[in-house]
């Protein structure tokens, strides 16, 4: 954003509450990589420049790009800046920071959704035996007790963390709910190359039927792993990973599992055949189809016959709980009227209801791809554009 | 796969759920309702309950009669069989809410239903309920449900039907997940 900013001549500071790229250096564990290909890790104005196209970036690879890229784009970033507050004043906003406050007519949320872990209610209940982190605390398998793990979440983070803790000789349990089934390959190219040159990940906030459902679904079960393996359930159960059903509640010292597990399979198994439809009828139109190995389709879920419904937290056999269960943004500074009863700002594609607000970094903010950096790169574009010609309406309007 | 030459109708007004999802949206506090049925003892294991009125969309409502369910225990079990069986009643909710999410699923999609059948069946070890072994649960061990469906449709959009009615069924969410449940004499 910062970099479309200046190609526009718009005065402007990033307020950064740590280094560039906070996040990626503190919260994420050890071994994550980028879900998305080298190439698909563009920036504005920065093309992926390696010699590594398909290969996906370490978390530490992540922010050496990211400093870099601040660094070759001059972003005045103003680094170990917490902003505590942002509110209107008189046409713009007043931000207050732990380093003094500043006045300005536009604001850009780019603080992410990624902020505090979402854990259920109940894990309060959780008998004191066990222990518990998320995917915000975990780093690796040698951290935790030697004994069984329970992943609750089947998402990116919850494949990823329960094939390698199982990796370690650790059991794990995954609790699975609603998720999205992805090979990592398929027909010979990445999954992501398939989306992106078929157009899905180019699909529009305002052209999808229900995108309050859209910016919820969660994140396709793949991993940016060097071999290219594929991190589905049937991966995980290849490898002795036992699957039970959603995390329902606890009673006692039991956890109980929803008995949808087969259901949740079997929507994913529906939907990542329709997203297969729609890579081979596009691979037909765009006269690839006989260059790429042909049409196949994956092994449906294997789901536990029949599924466990239940298991004795205090009876030895979990000694870790690890919450995959997603995160939500924290606006706890955010003192201006915008945030709807979910605590997320109301905004049609990253313009907020705010007049010179916007925001950025979101789930399908205003394309598919917006989480990935290739979509944060359009949407800064897009959404500089617009706060440009909000400034220059006003201007005009001053005259 | 859409019906071109006529109109898609499986009798569910489409409009009037998308309209009531807008509604909600702006008022949610008219989303709340309860459900009511009162139940009446016979004798032995033979008692009537009645279903007429519930409360939604921030008022009293009334159904367009009352219903009446006659629910007792088959001869086998020494009982007059005056009625279906408690247990066969949740068969009977939960065939009827899929159902139901079938046509309206249907509908929103355009996807013309000629004809839906479900069978369900619930599996039980009445050694549970007969107090005869601990390790025996009251409920089913398990429910199967079959659907048979002649629909405008491919076999994958049919199953997608059918797993996208039980994603939004509240009976299935009801069966597959835990409710806190309080029964209190007063």
């Amino acid at each position: 954003m910062s970099r479309c900013l200046s190609d526009r001549s718009i005065d402007h500071v990033v307020l950064e509450r740590g280094e560039v790229a906070n996040a990626w250096r503190t919260e994420r564990w050890d071994s994550l990589r980028l879900l998305t290909p080298n190439w698909q890790c563009r920036l504005p104005g920065s093309p992926y420049g390696g010699d590594d196209p398909d290969g996906f970036m370490t978390a530490s690879e992540v922010v050496d790009v990211m400093a870099q890229y601040a660094k070759a784009v001059a972003a005045p970033v103003h680094t170990g800046t917490t902003v505590t507050s942002v509110r209107r004043a008189d046409d713009g906003y007043l931000v207050v920071t732990d380093q003094g406050e500043w006045r300005c007519e536009t604001v850009v949320l780019a603080s992410g959704a990624f902020n505090v872990p979402r854990v259920p209610e109940f894990a309060s209940a959780l008998p004191p035996s066990v222990a518990t982190r998320t995917t915000m605390t975990y780093h690796n398998p040698h951290e935790l007790d030697d004994g069984g793990v329970l992943v609750v979440g089947a998402s990116a983070s919850g494949v990823q963390i329960a094939h390698e803790i199982q990796r370690s000789g650790r059991p794990v349990t995954v609790a699975v709910g609603e998720h999205v089934r992805g090979p990592r390959m398929y027909r010979g190219r990445d999954i992501h190359w398939w989306m992106h040159a078929a157009g899905v990940l180019d699909e529009r906030y305002d052209e999808v039927d229900d995108i309050v459902r859209a910016r919820r679904v969660p994140s396709m079960q793949i991993a940016g792993s060097p071999d290219r393996a594929t991190f589905d359930l049937n991966a995980l159960t290849g490898i002795g990973v036992q699957l039970v059903g959603k995390f329902a509640a606890v009673s006692g010292t039991r956890a109980q599992f929803s008995g949808s597990l087969r259901n949740k399979c079997a929507l994913a198994d529906l939907k990542l055949g329709r997203l297969l439809d729609t890579i081979d009828e596009w691979a037909i139109t765009s006269g690839l189809d006989d260059s790429v190995p042909p049409p196949h389709r994956f092994e449906p879920t294997r789901v536990p016959e029949p599924p466990r419904l239940g298991l004795d937290l205090a009876g030895g056999e979990i000694r870790t709980i690890i919450w995959a269960t997603g995160y939500r943004p924290d606006y706890s500074w955010l003192d201006v009227d915008v945030l709807d009863a979910k605590s997320m700002v109301r905004h049609d594609g990253g313009v907020a209801e705010s007049p010179g607000m916007y925001v950025i970094g979101m789930p399908f903010l205003r394309r598919r791809k917006s989480s990935f950096i290739d979509g944060a790169c359009d949407d800064a574009q897009d959404l500089a554009g617009h706060l440009a010609a909000f400034l220059d309406g006003r201007a005009a309007s001053a005259r | 796969m859409t019906s071109t030459a006529t109109p898609v109708n499986n009798g569910v007004n489409v409009e009037a759920l998308l309209g009531a999802r807008t509604a909600l949206t702006d008022a949610p506090q008219a989303a709340d309702f309860t459900w009511r049925a009162t139940c009446e003892w016979r004798n032995g294991t033979h008692s009537t309950t009645v279903v007429d009125d519930f409360f939604g969309l921030g008022a009293e409502q009334k159904h367009r009669t009352r219903y009446s369910f006659d629910v007792d225990h088959p001869e086998i079990f020494a009982s007059e069989d005056n009625g279906a069986t408690p247990v066969e009643y949740i068969l009977v909710g939960l065939a009827g809410c899929l159902t139901a999410g079938v046509a309206a699923v249907a509908q929103m999609r355009e996807i013309q239903l000629n004809s839906v059948a479900a069978t369900v069946e619930g599996a039980m070890d009445v050694r549970g309920i007969l107090g005869m072994d601990t390790d025996v649960r009251n409920g089913f061990s398990s429910i199967k449900v079959s659907y048979k469906i002649d629909a405008d449709a491919t076999p994958d959009e049919i199953k997608a039907l059918v797993a996208q009615s039980q994603k939004r069924s509240a009976v299935y969410d009801i069966i597959t997940n835990p409710t806190d449940v309080r029964v209190e004499v007063v």
